[in-house]
């Protein structure tokens, strides 16, 4: 699937940048109170990368996203799209925008909503048919094009919504939990739209709760917590840091050595004729080895144990929380 | 700009127009106004006036609720189902979506008043004594109403862009009824001995809207009744048309400037 022209990229240049934003809402009817929805928040994406923004409920992702959208007015900090402010109307001709839990009006059609927003972006009336089709297509609902939105599931909605985004070839894509209520094949194909328009050049900013989507998408990532930027940086430089361990598989054990080589090891678990061991540091990985060469052991292979992105996120999310639980 | 507007307005009239309770709002309308016809039979000899008075109340009441029950949702609804947060994100700014929502609903007011104006001129036909130049006054006197509406609608949008649907409809008909009234309120406060209230009362009077200046036109003027010196002055129609364009803009002007400062969280 193709969507528009092929952009040139330059990995460098910053697309997103935000600095020290900070929006508070007022709660209470009578007495108001301000809640810090999100704190200082400092980030930057660079053009053409997929940059996942990842959070719990509540972490503050979608309150950056409609800051960044202006939909909301910040209290303190700013930010700025392909060099613009955010409030610089001009500059939204230019991005996508795919809200979370979207909604359309339900009384039109796909065509006929996918032709009143390419009207706002001032697309020339003879080029939108061509333009919808396209885009119905390539979300999977050239079938649905005549039903009204009301009579549309969710998944459907999520796919008109992300069609409804792309419309004006944008050159950021900004998609709020663009995974939730599809099924794994809708998954499938969101995943291929993205990296479809990674491929084109276009940068994606997407929060998500669906962690395996973001692995497998993103080059980099931001976990934000109760509104602060817990950690941000390429994916695989924040999953490589954190190896946890070795998996050394092994065959043709012997009684003997088979006790030895026990002693060596964290965690040993037989496997017909193959041995899984378990180390925890490189040293010890490297004197297994060196003892199953001198053994004349087969090594089957050795293997990283890579903490995944859900464990990293759990457990940076949760030793948040004791700390500040412990330090109240 | 223009384009983004009309686009929106369009779809504001769609939105409109696929709504069912416009045309139970029609449907009652219609009824009423023939129903006039029935009711003339009851009177002897002032079967037009009856009809007339019937089907432009018909018309200015039905509109009036039009206006309101449509008007109050009109940006409340966009926000509620979140359907405005893809819209503004676009390079679409916020007075181009009020501006374009308030069009949409005026062109749907203009049809519906045509509709029922043509229901309210086979209602006279079918009596058939006001000739030709009483058919065509009755253009104006609908005009007027229109106004009246373009005002009332601009309200019910205020109300719309910072209360819910419910209080949104209150305040707007109750303005609607006070802006009736409004030559008493001048009245009063002329009269009335003490200062501060009179103060009030004129303060009143010039805030709130003078709907009363838009029924000018009434039966009387369009049947031309003899020894009632109403005949309709084109300078009136010209200051109500001013004095309508110059009301809307204020209020929504006032509007915009409500849903600039707005958080849509």
């Amino acid at each position: 699937m193709t969507i528009g022209n092929i952009r040139s990229v330059h990995p460098a240049m910053v697309v997103v940048e935000i600095e020290n934003l900070t929006k508070d809402f007022s709660i209470g009817f009578w007495r108001k109170r301000p809640i810090r929805a999100l704190d200082e928040l400092c980030l930057q994406v660079h053009q053409g990368e997929i940059f996942g923004f990842l959070g719990p409920n509540g972490a503050g992702k979608s309150t950056t996203i409609k800051l960044l959208m202006h939909l909301l007015h910040p209290t303190s900090g700013r930010a700025r799209i392909l060099g613009e402010p955010v409030d610089k109307v001009s500059m939204h001709q230019r991005i996508g925008y795919l809200p979370e839990n979207p909604y359309f009006y339900d009384y039109l059609t796909p065509a006929e909503l996918l032709t009143y927003i390419g009207r706002l972006f001032g697309i020339r009336r003879s080029d939108l048919p061509q333009k919808v089709d396209m885009l119905l297509e390539s979300v999977g609902l050239a079938e649905s094009r005549n039903l009204q939105l009301r009579k549309f599931s969710k998944g459907m909605v999520q796919r008109i919504g992300i069609a409804q985004a792309l419309i004006n070839d944008p050159e950021i894509v900004f998609l709020d939990e663009p995974m939730s209520g599809l099924d794994p094949l809708g998954r499938m194909d969101v995943r291929r739209i993205i990296l479809s328009l990674k491929s084109r050049g276009v940068t994606v900013f997407f929060s998500s709760h669906v962690l395996p989507d973001v692995e497998a998408l993103c080059d980099r990532i931001a976990i934000l917590n109760k509104g602060k930027l817990q950690e941000m940086g390429a994916l695989d430089d924040i999953l490589k840091v954190r190896i946890e361990g070795y998996e050394i598989i092994l065959s043709g054990s012997r009684a003997e050595a088979l006790e030895q080589i026990r002693t060596m090891c964290d965690e040993i678990r037989p496997m017909e004729d193959r041995l899984h061991l378990r180390v925890a540091t490189r040293e010890r990985m490297r004197s297994v080895i060196e003892f199953a060469f001198k053994h004349e052991l087969d090594l089957i292979s050795v293997s990283p144990i890579r903490r995944s992105l859900e464990e990293h996120f759990q457990r940076v999310v949760d030793s948040r929380q004791w700390a500040v639980g412990s330090g109240q | 700009m223009l384009q983004r507007i009309l686009a929106i307005a369009r779809n504001t009239y769609r939105e409109t127009v696929r709504d069912k309770i416009l045309y139970n709002l029609i449907l009652f309308a219609l009824i009423m106004i023939l129903s006039s016809i029935i009711l003339s039979q009851l009177t002897l000899g002032n079967e037009d006036k009856v009809i007339l008075d019937l089907g432009l109340s018909a018309i200015s009441i039905f509109g009036m609720l039009i206006a309101i029950f449509i008007g109050i949702g009109l940006v409340y609804k966009e926000l509620e189902k979140r359907t405005a947060y893809a819209l503004l994100a676009k390079p679409v700014h916020r007075y181009e979506l009020i501006l374009g929502k308030y069009l949409g609903l005026l062109f749907t007011l203009l049809v519906n008043l045509a509709i029922m104006t043509v229901g309210l001129e086979l209602a006279l036909l079918y009596t058939g004594s006001i000739g030709l130049g009483g058919h065509l006054r009755v253009l104006p006197a609908v005009y007027l109403v229109f106004l009246s509406l373009a005002l009332t609608t601009a309200l019910a949008l205020l109300f719309s862009t910072f209360s819910t649907p419910a209080l949104s409809a209150l305040f707007t008909f109750f303005l609607w009824l006070i802006g009736h009234f409004g030559k008493d309120l001048q009245n009063f406060g002329e009269l009335t001995k003490s200062a501060p209230v009179g103060w009030i009362c004129r303060v009143l009077y010039y805030v709130l809207p003078n709907l009363a200046n838009f029924s000018m036109v009434d039966s009387r003027s369009i049947i031309k009744t003899a020894g009632y010196s109403s005949a309709i002055d084109p300078m009136a129609v010209a200051g109500s048309t001013l004095y309508s364009i110059l009301y809307c803009a204020a209020i929504l002007s006032l509007s915009i400037a409500i849903f600039m400062r707005r958080d849509f969280k």
